[in-house]
């Protein structure tokens, strides 16, 4: 199986991936964090990406997270993507969740309290 | 069971790949394929489970739940209950017996955190699947994978928590068994029950409306956990988080996701509740041990993937 070098311009971090491995799978097994792990699976958009450059196949993925649209500006999810060239990614910023807010700054207010 | 809700009877949920998602919701977690319908979709329960079916799987493009239901006790409470939640100011819509295979009618509204639930009150009763009626031996020998017990519950992130908690104590007879406040005095997630289980239903604070945080099954004990856990290691399985204890409801838990994304938990264990136990409330400051209550460090990817 051939493999292809993966580079998030993002980050600066590169990775080797193999043709029948996610872009996602093979970041993971080599230790780097440079693309947000979510289900793996797909569903929650977790791991969106840019591809900026080179060829790839596609699996499922969700359409509330990948529509139409996205997808052919290159958005796609990481976890679903399986090079077929070097590839050029860059990351999609992730909305930030209120309950993590929240809680964030609950603890920060605490923490203030308790000097 | 206050106003006649007896229990979470049925789940549906959205999947990518039907095949996949079979697999998983069988040979993995031990769920018992039980039917199919025209549609596609595929019918499962769990060994302990009286009725047909807990489960059913939809194949479509965005994973996620379609709806839950709860079984009542007879029709006169589906009637009376109907009634109670058009008082209430919602919408109901009727769904004719059968439209699920084996499954009576059901009465299916949206509350204010955008998910749909049913109530329904009568199921085909196919009885425990692998044991006899009468003096039934202690398991079926030929369960598959994790041999999940039951469907438990499920947990859902939307907005609105206060109108949700209404509905479901005020006209349909939950009661409130664990809270997690914030600093403000906002209720950030509140555990609902209809029976002595810590929690039948829960929900967390979200601005995005009708999301899925998981669906729930529960495992005799934390040896069936961990080995849970071998089974997802084994098959390669997208894991969560676990195994591990929550400061919530403090139930043995693992998390991990179906091929699809939607996450899946198994559990053993956790406390109990009486209708005159006062709430178990927890603080937004210790939302980590709440969660997770060795790490004691709140999880991003736990608090915001969802489907």
């Amino acid at each position: 199986m051939p493999a292809y070098q993966v580079f998030n311009r993002t980050t600066g971090d590169s990775f080797t991936c193999n043709g029948d491995q996610s872009v996602l799978k093979a970041m993971e097994a080599v230790g780097k964090k440079c693309v947000p792990v979510g289900c793996r699976g797909g569903g929650c958009g977790f791991c969106k990406i840019r591809v900026l450059e080179g060829d790839f196949e596609c699996g499922k993925m969700s359409k509330a997270h990948v529509p139409p649209e996205a997808l052919a500006q290159g958005e796609v999810l990481a976890c679903r993507i399986y090079p077929q060239a070097d590839l050029t990614i860059e990351c999609v910023p992730q909305p930030v969740d209120a309950v993590v807010e929240q809680a964030t700054r609950a603890k920060q207010t605490t923490t203030r309290a308790m000097r | 069971m206050k106003k006649g809700v007896m229990r979470p009877g049925h789940v549906q949920i959205r999947v990518l790949d039907m095949k996949e998602a079979v697999e998983h919701y069988t040979d993995l977690m031990g769920l018992i394929e039980t039917d199919r319908d025209v549609e596609g979709r595929v019918y499962l329960k769990a060994w302990t489970e009286v009725d047909k079916f807990s489960v059913v799987l939809r194949e479509t493009d965005q994973p996620g739940c379609d709806f839950m239901g709860f079984k009542v006790l007879n029709e006169d409470t589906l009637v009376s209950l109907t009634q109670d939640l058009k008082d209430f100011g919602l919408e109901v819509e009727e769904i004719p017996a059968e439209e699920l295979k084996g499954c009576g009618r059901r009465v299916r509204f949206t509350v204010a955190s955008g998910h749909a639930f049913e109530l329904y009150a009568d199921k085909e009763y196919t009885g425990k699947w692998g044991v006899t009626e009468v003096n039934p031996e202690a398991w079926p020998r030929d369960l598959g994978g994790m041999k999940a017990v039951r469907f438990d519950h499920s947990l859902f992130y939307g907005p609105n928590l206060p109108e949700v908690l209404d509905v479901f104590t005020n006209v349909l007879g939950f009661h409130l068994a664990e809270q997690v406040m914030d600093p403000d005095g906002n209720r950030i997630a509140q555990f609902l029950t209809a029976s002595m289980k810590e929690h039948d239903i829960a929900f967390i604070h979200s601005d995005k409306p009708g999301q899925l945080h998981h669906t729930s099954f529960y495992l005799e004990t934390w040896d069936d956990v961990l080995r849970a856990a071998d089974l997802i290691s084994m098959t390669d399985t997208s894991i969560d988080i676990g195994p591990t204890r929550h400061g919530l409801t403090h139930g043995k838990t693992i998390y991990f996701f179906d091929p699809s994304g939607n996450r899946c938990e198994v559990f053993s264990g956790g406390d109990y509740t009486y209708p005159d136990h006062k709430p178990v409330t927890w603080t937004a400051d210790e939302l980590g041990k709440a969660i997770f209550y060795h790490d004691r460090q709140l999880n991003e990817r736990f608090l915001t993937v969802l489907t």
